[in-house]
């Protein structure tokens, strides 16, 4: 079969940084490729380049067979090449049929847009994605995640793409979704299209991928056909060393209660949660987006006070109505959202460790610097936070080490209850077994951990117990050996056919 | 890309230093640069009298950008600056012609600053009413409140020892003391005190610095109601250099400040920057303004060049980050 897109020998440096090295890479017609690495080995910049938004510095470029070099992601467009932005590079007041043909907007004969049409074919493209229950009309900042997703691709498609470049797609997908988006792109493979695919997700790659190939520190490992490979030996090529255990949780011996909600609620989005959590217990939370899973932790940590029930610490009731108060009880929060709730990104590293512990460094309210920088050394070393040094800017670390200087910010306050947020999300798989390691080291010191995740394996992996979360309630409680994907997944999304609102 | 051999990775502290104040060296370098080149041209320029013309003159711009640029840090702005000092001016001469002590004409305007922009941050923070919006109106407020209340008349007669700006101590006018002394404090204090870093933390991710156990609202107030103060002493500096006092506006005084802090490197964004920097630049306009008049060139040139300025210092500023960035990922 002959490809639809060749590159050869592409190299690629910014500000001489060489980030890609004599990279080849090709699509074929009805294929899956999936295009896997580490963090900055190199995939976003090789993606940027099919999809004409980066020009290779040197290399071949081929498309249909004839020499390509696209000046714009225009030109990309016009030669049939989408890319699916992970940011979703969408207009979100603007309504879907609007978004589906931003730039090239279908003109009527007098010259001006021709909405009809637009929206018919609108919503012939959305039918095609088995996405009926899009409204064409709808303003796309109102649309879930999911769906304004589904939007992107038949924004692709609108544009007759064959070759589609899918940039980390399930990222901020609840379980559900992924299924469905999956089957979307299977049928998408049959007509006939070329599927890149770019994943952190291990098993996505094994249900999906035809080829698959590894990127490390901007040169390619290797390509193979799936067949060839199991995760394990991916692993390896991705990190470039063996990792034994991908989810190394030990054995501890779980101790005194810890923290305790007793019929825990908050406005109508938390009801009724009542759980313990105990020293040296991984307990983890699954649920889809909108369960409730993230807003108990909100009310856990004071953020979003509770309206009713009751929170124990040490068995004692305690009133938390401040991050202040939770943190003053032992209490840290990694968020869910890094950006946004996790770091002050134009600071340095030491800027950021030292947030929650002002007070503590500080004498009559001024700073001690070399105590701060020396906490700062020490999380880089007891984190392995990859950084030039503690004054390095946060926003120029890769999303592991971000990661990293949350957990070390948080844990400087030395913290008994540890609650994580989706941990891992959005975090390459090296820095990933880091950051379960270091879960698991704190838990077997005797902190309570209360993890919450999207991700099944991981909530599998790592917890000693598993809850679950439907409506703002806990519905199902599984102890680690009962705990199997289909039992949790099952719990997940029972009697709740559709996860989310259109 | 190759993380782990940068760890070990050493630098010189002068290029640490440049990294972290690049924008206040861009401006030093901009000073030195406008004197050795104006100082050819017209020797005179650096006279003594005419530099401590210019350092004395233009004292309480840097003074009031010092409370701008922590106002702009933590994420907000305020436009009504111009109109405040001149309030707060008029405020001051006012209580001296009538005979207060001249130590209550003094320390009245700045606590008045304090209370207005005290009640601004908290209608900022606590009504969440955006700065500009806020600020806005009080420019409208101070501004006609302050023409119809005084009719525009001058302020005259003040009692000699009112006029703080006009004393010197080792030849030195009392403002370059109160710009410097002022300047170095803030930095000390905003590099050192745990609330100068709160104002940092807030102005970069208001969301991080609550969930890490600060307050946002309290910094907000506390940054306005700073800002308060430094304009007060401003409206001093403004109100007691000259014999009279325009119960007046200065012209595009707002604007000024803020471009001060903006080219000193105050990020409009929030979050970074500092008052040395601001208080450099506010230096380098008086130099400009100065400048043109020795080289015959008319001052209304002066706004111009200073758009100019502010376009190429960002300009410098984003080349300079973005070089950073990407030796950065490295």
């Amino acid at each position: 079969m002959s490809a639809l897109i060749e590159l050869s020998g592409i190299s690629k440096s910014f500000a001489n940084v060489r980030v890609l090295q004599d990279i080849s890479f090709d699509v074929r017609a009805g294929e899956v490729h999936a295009l896997v690495g580490e963090n900055g080995a190199g995939k976003s910049t090789l993606i940027k380049i099919m999809g004409g938004v980066h020009r290779a510095d040197a290399g071949e470029m081929r498309v249909d067979g004839e020499a390509a070099n696209f000046t714009s992601p225009r030109a990309a467009a016009t030669k049939g090449i989408a890319v699916v932005h992970q940011e979703l590079l969408l207009f979100p007041d603007l309504s879907v049929a609007e978004n589906i043909f931003m730039g090239h907007a279908l003109r009527a004969k007098w010259g001006g847009l021709d909405w009809p049409q637009m929206r018919e074919r609108a919503r012939a493209l959305l039918d095609r994605l088995q996405s009926q229950h899009i409204d064409v009309d709808a303003r796309v900042g109102a649309l879930s995640v999911a769906n304004r997703q589904r939007v992107e691709i038949a924004r692709a498609l609108s544009q007759d793409a064959r070759v589609l470049i899918m940039d980390e797609p399930t990222a901020s997908l609840v379980e559900e979704d992924v299924q469905q988006l999956l089957s979307i792109v299977r049928m998408l493979r049959e007509k006939g299209v070329g599927i890149v695919y770019v994943s952190h997700k291990l098993p996505e790659i094994f249900a999906l991928a035809d080829r698959v190939t590894v990127l490390r520190d901007g040169a390619r490992v290797g390509t193979a056909a799936i067949g060839e490979l199991d995760e394990r030996k991916l692993v390896s090529m991705m990190v470039g060393r063996p990792i034994d255990q991908l989810f190394p949780k030990r054995d501890t011996s779980i101790g005194a209660p810890l923290l305790e909600l007793r019929k825990l609620g908050f406005g109508g989005v938390v009801r009724d949660v009542s759980l313990t959590l105990r020293a040296g217990e991984i307990l983890g939370i699954a649920g889809l987006i909108g369960s409730g899973r993230t807003e108990t932790a909100l009310t856990i940590f004071g953020i979003t006070p509770a309206t009713s029930g009751e929170i124990l610490v040490d068995g004692k009731a305690v009133s938390i109505h401040s991050p202040q108060q939770a943190r003053d009880l032992g209490i840290a929060y990694v968020p869910e959202d890094r950006g946004l709730q996790g770091l002050v990104r134009p600071q340095s590293i030491q800027e950021n460790v030292s947030l929650t512990v002002l007070k503590t460094l500080a004498k009559g309210g001024l700073i001690d610097h070399r105590k701060e920088e020396r906490l700062a050394r020490e999380s880089i070393a007891k984190f392995g936070i990859r950084a030039r040094g503690p004054r390095q800017i946060v926003k120029q670390l890769s999303g592991g080490n971000q990661q990293k200087v949350v957990l070390a910010k948080w844990l400087a306050t030395e913290p008994r209850i540890l609650i994580m947020d989706e941990p891992t999300r959005g975090i390459d798989v090296g820095a990933k077994s880091e950051i379960h390691a270091l879960m698991s080291a704190l838990a077997a010191r005797g902190l309570g951990i209360l993890m919450i995740s999207s991700e099944l394996p991981e909530v599998l992996g790592m917890s000693d117990r598993v809850l679950v979360m439907k409506n703002g309630t806990l519905v199902a409680e599984f102890d680690r050996a009962d705990a199997t994907a289909e039992a949790v997944g099952a719990a997940m999304t029972l009697a709740n056919a559709s996860g989310e609102a259109a | 890309m190759a993380v782990a051999g940068t760890l070990n990775h050493r630098r010189s502290g002068l290029s640490r230093l440049f990294e972290a104040y690049g924008q206040e060296f861009v401006v030093l370098g901009a000073i030195v640069a406008l004197f050795v080149i104006v100082g050819a041209v017209n020797p005179r320029f650096l006279g003594d009298n005419n530099l401590i013309n210019i350092f004395s003159g233009n004292a309480y711009i840097a003074v009031a950008a010092i409370g701008m640029s922590l106002v702009i840090i933590t994420g907000h702005i305020d436009v009504s600056v111009g109109s405040l000092i001149g309030v707060l001016a008029t405020i001051a001469g006012t209580l001296a012609v009538q005979g207060y002590p001249v130590w209550v004409a003094w320390t009245v305007p700045v606590l008045v600053g304090v209370a207005i922009n005290t009640f601004v941050g908290a209608l900022v923070a606590y009504a969440r009413i955006p700065s500009i919006v806020v600020t806005l109106g009080m420019l409208s407020i101070l501004k006609g409140g302050l023409i119809s209340v005084t009719g525009g008349t001058w302020i005259t007669d003040m009692p000699p020892e009112f006029f703080i700006a006009q004393k010197r101590l080792f030849g030195i006018p009392a403002p370059v003391y109160f710009m410097v002394i002022l300047t170095m404090l803030m930095a000390f204090w905003m590099h050192y005190a745990s609330l100068g870093r709160a104002i940092y933390a807030v102005g970069g991710n208001p969301e991080a610095a609550r969930a890490s156990g600060l307050y946002p609202e309290r910094v907000c107030v506390l940054a306005f109601a700073m800002h308060g103060f430094f304009a007060g002493i401003a409206a001093l500096l403004f109100a007691t250099q000259l014999q009279v006092i325009q119960s007046t506006v200065p012209p595009n005084l707002e604007l000024t400040v803020i471009t001060a802090s903006v080219i000193g490197g105050v990020s409009i964004l929030g979050g970074t920057g500092t008052v040395i920097g601001s208080t450099l630049a506010a230096i380098l306009f008086a130099c400009i303004s100065s400048a043109l008049v020795f080289l015959n060139v008319s001052a209304y040139w002066l706004r111009a060049v200073l758009g100019l300025l502010i376009l190429a210092t960002v300009l410098a500023d984003m080349t300079r980050r973005r070089r950073h960035r990407a030796a950065g990922r490295l």
